[in-house]
Parts: structure tokens; C-alpha cells; sequence
């Protein structure tokens, strides 16, 4: 059946079987490879998007449930060139070993720091401990997202 | 080597990174192809049993299924997953069959594959097959199998795939003179390493040149290269391994499985490629299970605290077969339970039980977390026995610099000698106590505060690292002027590229921006490569670059001498030009209007030995067990530092794996032998609000002698000492009650039954008294 939705800005409409997982109509149909998939039970958040600017499992929702939502992905998070404050903060600070995780911290990071931009510690681990990571021990990641923060405040709801 | 350099040693950011944080990455699941085949393999839900009949003409009607293959396509003899370390002929009988033909011996071992148009079709098609399997009793845990009443090989006629010893000096003959000894018995829990990336990969046969692709290989690519050859009767060189980006490894992603057979042989058969993904489901139950171990280990020492003799014996669950390098972590455990330690007698024997549970194979640190845990628990218990501060316990008792090299026990029967290569033990451990504060916190050992009772520990450790024989490295001078780096090693996600681009930038005397890229692991890019295991790559990799370096400046002045009339000896290079002595030069890029390419290698024997200690305060509540960890630090000397940035990040994150096996990880199995934590929701790892402080401190005396970097492997030094550190600070706490633990993990319902036992000790010792 068709779905009809926005992806990092652009509208898509994609024909899809009503089984197929948001996770893999991405991965798989719309070719988004950023997007992975770490368990399919929505317990290590590697798939994590936005759907309507809200941090979500893409593996924990169909495709079809996305009629009408606008998608963000980690490459709709990310510039042409360069990096983003974020992604220039979790380099800075050594947040990423395999690279894994890294697109669902990078995502559920964005949604938190957009909404709370004066967040501190034990909130991001909070928000972050719905996101596992097998490398860092996440204290670098902490401090990355904290270091992020002042962007953020800087340029609003935008980064 | 270079004296003067400017890259290595400093905290260069990733290069990896920039793919990374913008979701460029490139891992198996990621590839697709036209025309592409998915396979999904049925796996047995059962532990142990004959398997009777298959029936799988439902599955074959199942519309977009290609084919379903059983045991019985696979050839005969069936192939089966073969030893890489320590491959003894006594281990032959246990290897794993790539399908399970005739009996079923795990919970997850593979039965029937399934190839179809789409991943959905193919699990369909797996609930449309019949299994008939003839229940046997399950081995399940260490007192089954050593009762032999059920047999998982009954032709052998008992369940220990074989024993190790391991030998120093003459232990019977020190304990029988000594003044103090002491026995105790302990045990570690089954866990696993859970890399995030579960396991996948993509195979491509090519028909009209003979040739196989198999993407998404890792670790040890020329080793399972040499495998699929053999298994599948090809010429090494038609098989083309290519690693692409890994999410994770921790020693289980990489080694040869079943599957690594299985998706090649798929795509032959099906003159098709084929890609294959587990589900997290299958990771749990079938990539390699780790760390189960019991030991009854004693200890003989005279009153001053000098040790002088330990001895004991162990048992490791190795699961149903014994795969790639599941003898490594018996190994480990028996030769190196004396750690950093003097111990001059040592006889401990090793047992590798198999059971009706997944197989095991190396984790992180693998023996040594288990036998650090044995050891160190063991010291405190000593060191109040004798009424000697626990600090000045090890302290007496560690290996000093000027024993340098000191040899440690030999593992019979493969007689694998070894030594300790160079340190000052004294010096981190001082370190790693002015860190925590330990002087200004030791009023706190035992005390209550507010109802949680503070404990503090200290444990020393070494990390073996930079197993031979060899390693490659190709340097080719592009027709630009910059430099391309390919090596054996492999990447598994710890920042291979970025050191590399340092060492080879720093080799060349060239920018590192003119370092264009580092290709490394895939079997395309050196001649023979090892690959990452034991902390071995910034050591071999990057001597071997070293290598590579030195003769691709030669060849450059050469080539230089030719274009300036003068002897190569004559040329000097510098800033991106080859200088004459009359002052007339090229530029690199002139030099190379022809690449040149050349390849060196590093050979070793030897291992170098990383070496710290780390130390924890925590605090304990009684009434629930639930242990908070205030503070942790783990101090380590890594010879020479590469990149301090990258190193700190494996050294914390090793430690906090390690608090997950410390506290939280645990693979149950039940008295059928079922997987009874086969998700994420059971099966649990340390999150993101569960260790806020750890605190990595590396540290970079005595440089390893051994290669000519002097670096030593790191990367699993941080988990080593974990287990024991935290059990040991456990141990402290609740010392007022007497609580003593002496298995993992520490889960608050352990902890709190630990409480509960020792008041009702308490007790009856009262109403006796």
C-alpha cells in the first residue's frame, strides 16, 4: 500500500507492505543507510529518527504509521560539507568508537537539545540511557552533548 | 625511528568520524545488490537431542522462496568450524558441523537455511518447516557435565574437551612448608561481548571467473579466507574478503561461524548473491558466549605477606563445541591467575568442560577478567587473615622493573612460554591511589553514612598484547605527492585509520593531511595480513608501517638520485621534496609519476605487556543490595602513546564493559538448557545513567623493548581488573557484617542476599556464643 510522508524535507510516497518497519522502508526502500538497526525491540535506540521533531524508534513503528509525519534522519541532520555544532562536539570530545550508535545518539541528542537547551548532566543521561553504547562507557558522550548545548540556546530551536 | 615527531603522542581527532557522526558510515547491511537472495537460517529450539526427520516441503511452496538447504546438501564429510588458536589434534572431535546433521547440542545451532526474495519471505518460509528431534537430558551447568551420565560426544566418554596446567617452580614443595594457606572457591557468569552491529554479511559468486566476494568480513580476513578456500575448494586468491565499516568486535565479531560458510556456499549455490543479518534473538544465542569459569584455588604465603606458592584447579563452561579460539580463555586463566604478581610456585589446572550452551570464544580481556576476579578476591581475604593492609599486600608482592624480563608459569601441554616484557608496577599503582584520594577516603572503608555502607579496593593487572607472527603494511607515494596506507590489520571500530595516518605521517615526515586514506583489513590490500586480536594492531600494524616507510624512502631517494645525478645516499628528503646535495630538487609528486608501492612486514614472538591498577569507591545499601559507584579510576602505562585521545576512550569504555559484567550481564540458561535472556530487555549491558564517573589516567613510562614503535597493545587492560576491583570494594563496605562475595555478578539480589547470609551467620553464632 502506498505511504505518503516527508523525509528531511522532501515529500516521498513509497509502496510498501503493511508489515515493513519504518526502520527498514528507510533503510531499504529510501536507501538512508544512517539510520541502523541494533535490535529490533526497541531497546538500543541505534534506529532512533524524528517523526514531528519527536525522538523515535523507527524499528517500533510501521511505515504506514508514518502517513503524513514529517521524518528526520541523521542525514537530514547533517550539512553537505562539514559538521553540524552536534557531530563537531562528539568528534571533539572522542563520543564515537564504531560508529554504531552514533546516528540514534546523534538524533534523540538533537530532539532533546531543541527542546531543552539548558539540560544538564543528569538529564541527558537520562534521555540518553534509552540508547546503548557498546564502546565509549558514555561519559564522553555526556560531555559531548553538553558541550553542544550552547549552540542550541544560540541560534533558538535550530543547530 | 624518528627522534623528533609531531603526530604521535598528540590527541588528534578521528578521521573516521566525519563518515560516522553524519550517518556515512558503510556497514554490511547497508550494501545491496541487484538481484539479491536473502538468506535466514533455522536454528534449534532445543538443547540437546537427535534429530529425526526435517521436513521442508511447505517452506519450498512458500512463493518468493529460492531454495532451502539442509545438512544434507552441505557434503560429506561436513564441514566444520576449525580451531585458529591453539589447534591441537585433541580438539578435532569437538569443532562445530556448519548445520547440525545428526544431533542437536545448543539452543540456536543452526538446522536449515533458507534463501528467498526478501529477509520476510525467508523467516516465513522457516515457520513453514518441520523439525522432529528426540529429546536428550541437558547438560546445563558445571555439576551435569561432571557427572558424565549425559554425554554431548557419547563416543568420547565424558564431557571435558581436554585439560591445561600451568607450571612455575615446584608449588607442592611450597606448600608444604608453609606458614599460612588458604583455600577458597569462585565463580564468574556467562556473558558476552554484545557488539552493537549484529553480525552480516553479503556473498557474491561469479560463475564465469571461478570467483567469491564475501562482504562484511572482519577481524581475521586472510585466516577465514584460508577456510572458505579449503571448505569450499577454491584457490585462496579467487576469494576476495572485504571488511567494510565494523560496529564493533571485542574479539567475537570476525572469528569464523557456521554462517561463514553457510552465505558462501549460499551464493554459489545459488548463483546468486546472498546476504544474510542475525536478528538480535540469534546474536544472543549463537555468536560466542564468554567468561564462565569456577575455580577452587589456594594460596600459600609466609606471615609478612610474601607469597610463595598458589595453586588450584579450574573449569571453564566452553559450551557445545570448541570453536576458532575457545581454548584461549581456559589458557589465560590458568597462566596468567598470577597477574603482575612475584608467585615463584604455581601448579593450577584447567578444566574445559563442554555443555549443552552456545560455544566460547574470546571477549575482551578473555581468562584475565575471570582470573584477576580469582586472584584479587583472594589477596583481600588473605591480607586480613594476616592483618596486612591490602595495599601493602600487593605492593610487597609485585613483580619489580629489575626483574625484568620475569617469566611467567608454562602452559602444558602446548608449552606456551612467557614473559613479562618491561614496568613499574609500584609506580601506577601510587598513581592510581593519589588519584582516588585513597589516604583521605580509607576513613570511609566500612563506615555507614546515611544507610549505605562505603567500601574502597585497589587491584594491580597486566594486558597481554601483539600476538605474531606478523603483520603487513603497503605505503604507495600516489603520482600527487601524498600517501595511501594499507595494512592487515583490521578495523573493528577503534580508530585504526587516525593512528595509522599518525604513525605513517610521522614515518614519512609529511603532513598528515597528505595522508590519504588508510585501507586496511580487506584481503585486496597487502599480501598476508593477521588481522586485530590481542591488542595487537598498533603494534604489529604500525611496526610493519614503520617497515614500509624505511623502504619507500629508500626507493624514493632512488628514484630521486637518478633524476639529480647523485648517490641515493646523497638525497634528502624533506617538506614534500627529494633535495640534492647541490641544492636541486624534486617534489615528491615528480618522483612518483609512476606510484610507487612497496610492502614491509613486523615479525614478533613476542607479547608486550601493558600494565596498571585501578581503584573504586563505592557505597552499599543493605536493604537492597544496590551497589552506587562514586568514583572509579583506572590508571594504565601503554609504553608509548600513539593517540592519548583514542587510548582513554578504550580504556573507559573498557571499564564500564567491565561494570556490566561486574554487576548486570549474565546469559541464564534453564535446566533444559534454554536461553532464558534472548533480548536486550533480558540480557542487560550498562546504560548511559549507570556509571557517570569513571576516570581513564594513562600513563607513559618504559616503552615496550620488543618493537621498535615501543608501544604496547591496549584496549583491554580496562576491563581486566573490573570484576575483582568491585567485588573486592564490595567486600570493604559490608566488611562489618562479613559479607564475602565470590561470584558475579554482583546483581542487587546477590548483594542482598549476601547480607541476608551473613546475618543469619551472625546470628547463630550469637545464640551459640
Amino acid at each position: 500500500m502506498p505511504v505518503r510522508f516527508e523525509i528531511n524535507g522532501k515529500p516521498v510516497e513509497v509502496d510498501v507492505e503493511p508489515r515493513l518497519t519504518l526502520a527498514d522502508c528507510l533503510r531499504h526502500r529510501l536507501r538512508l543507510t544512517g539510520t541502523h538497526v541494533g535490535c529490533e525491540h526497541g531497546i538500543c535506540g541505534s534506529c532512533t529518527v524524528l517523526v514531528d521533531g519527536a525522538a523515535v524508534r523507527s524499528c517500533l513503528i510501521l511505515a504506514v504509521q508514518a502517513e503524513g509525519t514529517s521524518v528526520v534522519t541523521v542525514e537530514g541532520l547533517s550539512l553537505e560539507d562539514g559538521l553540524t555544532p552536534l557531530q563537531a562536539s562528539f568528534r571533539k570530545h572522542h563520543a564515537l568508537q564504531c560508529g554504531f550508535c552514533t546516528p540514534g545518539m546523534i538524533t534523540t541528542a538533537h530532539a532533546l537539545l531543541t527542546e531543552e537547551p539548558d539540560c544538564d548532566a543528569e538529564r541527558v543521561r537520562e534521555v540518553l540511557s534509552g540508547n546503548l553504547c557498546r564502546c565509549t562507557g558514555y561519559i564522553s558522550i555526556i560531555e559531548a552533548v553538553l558541550d553542544a548545548r550552547a549552540a542550541y540556546k544560540n541560534s533558538g530551536k535550530r543547530a | 625511528m624518528r627522534r623528533v615527531n609531531s603526530f604521535i603522542g598528540q590527541p588528534v581527532p578521528r578521521l573516521e568520524d566525519l563518515r560516522f557522526v553524519r550517518g556515512r558510515g558503510q556497514f554490511v547491511d547497508d550494501l545491496a545488490r541487484p538481484n539479491m537472495l536473502h538468506a535466514a537460517i533455522l536454528r534449534s529450539p532445543v538443547a540437546h537431542g537427535h534429530i529425526r526427520s526435517i521436513d521442508i516441503s511447505a517452506a519450498l511452496k512458500v512463493p518468493g522462496v529460492h531454495s532451502v538447504i539442509t545438512g544434507a546438501d552441505l557434503g560429506n564429510p561436513m564441514p566444520r568450524v576449525p580451531m585458529r588458536l591453539q589447534p591441537m589434534p585433541g580438539f578435532e572431535a569437538f569443532g562445530q558441523p556448519v548445520m547440525a546433521c545428526e544431533k542437536v547440542r545448543y539452543v540456536g545451532e543452526a538446522l536449515v537455511m533458507v534463501l528467498a526474495d526478501s529477509a520476510a519471505i525467508a523467516e516465513d518460509a522457516l515457520g513453514a518447516i518441520e523439525v522432529n528431534i528426540e529429546l536428550l537430558p541437558a547438560v546445563w551447568n558445571r555439576d551435569v557435565a561432571a557427572k558424565n551420565e549425559t554425554l554431548l560426544f557419547e563416543d568420547k566418554g565424558g564431557n571435558i574437551a581436554m585439560k591445561f596446567r600451568a607450571v612455575l617452580g615446584d608449588a607442592a614443595a611450597s606448600f608444604k612448608d608453609a606458614p599460612y594457606t588458604r583455600r577458597e572457591s569462585f565463580s564468574t557468569q556467562r556473558h558476552t561481548a554484545l557488539t552493537m552491529e549484529p553480525r552480516g554479511l553479503l556473498c557474491e559468486w561469479d560463475a564465469q571467473n571461478g570467483r567469491l566476494t564475501v562482504s562484511g568480513a572482519a577481524k581475521v580476513l586472510f585466516f577465514n579466507r584460508r577456510i572458505i578456500a579449503r571448505q569450499l575448494g577454491l584457490a585462496e586468491h579467487a576469494i576476495d574478503m572485504v571488511e567494510y565499516d565494523v560496529g564493533g568486535s571485542f574479539g567475537a565479531r570476525g572469528e569464523f561461524y557456521p554462517e561463514d560458510f553457510l552465505i558462501p556456499f549460499a551464493a554459489r549455490h545459488a548463483g546468486r548473491p546472498v546476504k544474510w543479518t542475525e536478528d538480535r534473538r540469534e546474536h544472543l544465542m549463537t555468536m560466542n558466549h564468554a567468561r564462565e569459569a569456577s575455580c577452587d584455588v589456594e594460596i600459600a604465603c609466609r606471615r609478612d605477606g610474601t607469597i610463595v606458592g598458589l595453586r588450584g584447579h579450574a573449569f571453564v563452561d566452553v559450551g557445545a563445541y570448541m570453536r576458532t579460539n575457545g581454548a584461549v580463555g581456559a589458557r589465560n586463566i590458568a597462566q596468567f591467575m598470577s597477574g603482575p604478581y612475584r608467585v615463584p610456585n604455581i601448579e593450577i589446572d584447567v578444566s574445559l568442560l563442554l555443555t549443552n550452551k552456545t560455544p566460547v570464544g574470546t571477549y575482551r580481556g578473555p581468562g584475565r577478567f575471570e582470573t584477576d576476579f580469582f586472584r584479587e578476591r583472594l589477596f583481600d581475604i588473605v591480607a586480613r587473615d594476616l592483618g596486612i593492609d591490602p595495599v601493602e599486600f600487593r605492593r610487597r608482592n609485585l613483580v619489580r622493573d629489575s626483574e625484568m624480563p620475569y617469566t611467567v608459569a608454562t602452559i602444558a601441554p602446548f608449552e606456551s612460554k612467557d614473559e613479562l616484557d618491561s614496568g613499574d608496577y609500584q609506580v601506577t599503582l601510587d598513581r592510581c591511589l593519589a588519584e582516588i584520594g585513597w589516604a583521605e577516603k580509607a576513613a570511609l572503608k566500612g563506615k555507614c553514612v546515611g544507610g549505605r555502607y562505603h567500601g574502597l579496593a585497589v587491584s594491580c593487572f597486566i594486558e597481554g598484547g601483539a600476538a605474531g607472527p606478523k603483520e603487513s603494511a603497503r605505503l604507495k607515494l600516489e603520482s600527487d605527492g601524498t600517501l595511501t596506507v594499507y595494512t592487515g590489520s583490521s578495523g573493528v571500530g577503534q580508530g585504526l585509520e587516525t593512528a595509522f595516518a599518525q604513525i605513517a605521517a610521522d614515518a614519512m615526515e609529511m603532513p598528515m593531511d597528505r595522508v590519504n586514506n588508510v585501507f586496511h583489513g580487506s584481503t585486496a590490500y597487502v599480501s598476508d595480513g593477521y588481522g586485530s586480536y590481542h591488542s595487537r594492531s598498533i603494534v604489529m600494524g604500525g611496526s610493519a608501517i614503520l617497515d614500509a616507510a624505511t623502504k619507500l624512502r629508500a626507493a624514493m631517494c632512488g628514484q630521486a638520485a637518478r633524476r639529480l645525478n647523485c648517490g641515493a645516499a646523497e638525497v634528502a628528503l624533506a617538506d614534500g621534496r627529494a633535495c640534492g646535495p647541490d641544492g636541486k630538487s624534486v617534489t615528491w609528486a615528480e618522483l612518483a609519476v609512476e606510484p610507487i608501492s612497496v610492502e614491509g612486514a613486523f615479525l614478533n614472538k613476542k607479547h608486550t605487556w601493558a600494565y596498571g591498577a585501578h581503584a573504586a569507591h563505592v557505597s552499599v545499601d543493605p536493604r537492597t543490595g544496590h551497589v552506587q559507584l562514586l568514583d572509579y579510576v583506572a590508571v594504565e602505562n601503554c609504553g608509548r602513546m600513539i593517540n592519548p585521545l583514542t587510548l582513554n576512550g578504550q580504556l573507559v569504555g573498557a571499564v564500564v564493559q567491565g561494570l556490566g559484567g561486574a554487576f548486570m550481564e549474565q546469559l541464564c540458561y534453564d535446566e533444559q538448557g534454554q536461553l532464558l535472556t534472548g533480548s536486550l530487555a533480558d540480557y542487560l549491558i550498562p546504560t548511559a545513567a549507570d556509571f557517570p564517573k569513571i576516570r581513564g589516567l594513562v600513563m607513559e613510562s618504559h616503552p615496550s623493548p620488543i618493537n621498535p614503535l615501543g608501544a604496547k597493545g591496549a584496549g583491554e587492560g580496562g576491563i581486566i581488573p573490573v570484576g575483582g576491583v568491585m567485588a573486592n570494594a564490595v567486600a570493604d563496605a559490608l566488611s562489618s557484617l562479613g559479607v564475602e562475595p565470590r561470584d558475579l555478578p554482583l546483581s542487587p539480589s546477590r548483594v542482598w542476599q549476601l547480607v541476608q547470609d551473613a546475618r543469619r551467620r551472625r546470628a547463630a553464632t550469637t545464640t551459640i556464643d
